[in-house]
């Protein structure tokens, strides 16, 4: 299956939550977990939707606080022939993220985004091995614990 | 790019997409990075070094090795110094994923034991020792993906021992050495056959300045061993090797022989006193 396929299952995944999200008059509370938990376990959520097709989370994960206008980079190592998904969320009060991927040396490559309110995806097939560079963004919202998690096949 | 869906599947999520108030596009439009931002990149050893089983998938992507020809047997060499246990476990980790490749259950055991009883001469607690069990119980069902996971898991979990037992360098060498065996074995592949698609894969000029600077950043005494100053030598050699799109078969040899050198450097300690 390829990407395109894979962020269309991602949709029919995640979709009953969203629609749940916006039918609801009022947000259900929040369960009581530590905000950067929480986090985590959002994003392993949207990266949860692509394991039906082969793919596998790696066990580490990128945590962090996001701040407006102030986006965060992590380098990573990326082989031709695998394809990969980077899943991101974050916690209220955040409400709209991004992820992006660029090439070593900074030009934006060609990937596919999957965005929904604070919650986001990348996926991309390298042509080349080599490092890439993850950015990660609060494009609306304050200040808020953030998650990333990795999967490949 | 290999991204050339069917236009049905496209519009299909597209229409899913909007629907949901999501969005894909194949081209996001992006500005290039200022060199500020590429220098302001984090780098974190559970994500920026690949797993050997992420870059032994991509060898398979390549065209599928006889895996099972690079099955190890056979206890590692015994250590007293702390560094070299660690370069040697990681060696053994890059060694399980090759038994997953291989999908051959009593070699997975048998190095699940030989992580296990040097993760114990390093005194990592009992929460890792007991991944002994769930690698064993994986290996009797032959679930190799639950295999690889555990593979990374425990690796994982041995470094955040070490760097809560305040040992920081250990974790640096343990990726090292599960590095250093992975660019030997896939090198060796490669050089055998030689295939653009195979040598493509080689590329990490990044992760050997990566590994140099975790070196650099180790407390003298063990940036000074002997082992361990001639891995960064090693490794500064191979920076140049790799940094071709796509190494050619001369430097792939040349890989393999360096890469060759420091596994048995680190097998049989020829360096240490």
């Amino acid at each position: 299956m390829n990407l395109h396929a894979q962020a269309f299952s991602i949709f029919l995944v995640l979709a009953p939550a969203a629609l749940a999200q916006d039918a609801a008059p009022t947000p259900a509370p929040a369960p009581e977990l530590p905000q950067d938990v929480s986090a985590r376990s959002l994003a392993l959520e949207i990266a949860g939707a692509f394991t039906n097709d082969g793919y596998r989370i790696r066990d580490g994960f990128w945590p962090g606080l996001a701040e407006p206008g102030r986006p965060q980079f992590l380098e990573v190592n990326l082989f031709s022939g695998n394809e990969y998904w980077f899943s991101a969320a974050a916690t209220a009060p955040a409400r709209k993220v991004g992820i992006s991927i660029f090439s070593e040396d900074g030009k934006p490559v060609e990937y596919l985004a999957f965005n929904d309110g604070a919650k986001a995806a990348a996926g991309f097939e390298p042509d080349f091995s080599g490092r890439y560079l993850l950015r990660f963004e609060l494009l609306e919202g304050e200040k808020a614990p953030f998650c990333v998690v990795y999967s490949y096949k | 790019m290999r991204f050339n869906p069917p236009m049905d599947k496209r519009a299909i999520c597209l229409v899913v997409a909007v629907a949901f108030g999501a969005a894909t596009t194949a081209r996001p439009q992006n500005r290039t990075l200022t060199e500020a931002e590429i220098s302001s990149a984090s780098r974190l050893d559970a994500l920026t070094i690949p797993t050997p089983g992420e870059f032994f998938a991509a060898m398979d992507a390549a065209g599928r090795p006889a895996w099972s020809q690079f099955v190890r047997s056979g206890s590692p060499a015994t250590a007293d110094s702390r560094a070299r246990i660690a370069l040697i476990l990681g060696t053994l980790v890059a060694d399980g994923y090759v038994a997953v490749e291989a999908q051959d259950g009593q070699a997975v055991k048998n190095i699940g034991k030989e992580i296990i009883a040097l993760a114990k001469k390093l005194n990592v607690n009992q929460s890792v020792l007991g991944r002994a069990g769930s690698i064993n119980d994986f290996a009797e069902n032959s679930d190799w993906n639950a295999l690889r996971e555990e593979l990374e898991a425990t690796q994982n979990e041995v470094k955040l021992d070490m760097a809560e037992q305040k040992d920081d360098r250990l974790v640096t060498l343990v990726s090292i050495g599960a590095w250093i065996r992975g660019i030997e074995l896939v090198s060796g592949i490669v050089a055998a056959a030689y295939t653009p698609e195979g040598a493509k894969l080689l590329r990490q000029p990044a992760i050997a300045d990566y590994l140099v600077d975790q070196i650099d950043a180790l407390p003298a005494a063990t940036r000074e061993d002997p082992l361990v100053a001639k891995i960064r030598e090693g490794l500064k050699t191979t920076g140049a090797l790799v940094a071709d799109p796509v190494p050619g078969a001369e430097q792939v040899q040349q890989l393999h022989s360096l890469m060759k050198a420091l596994e048995d450097a680190i097998a049989k300690d020829t360096d240490t006193p």
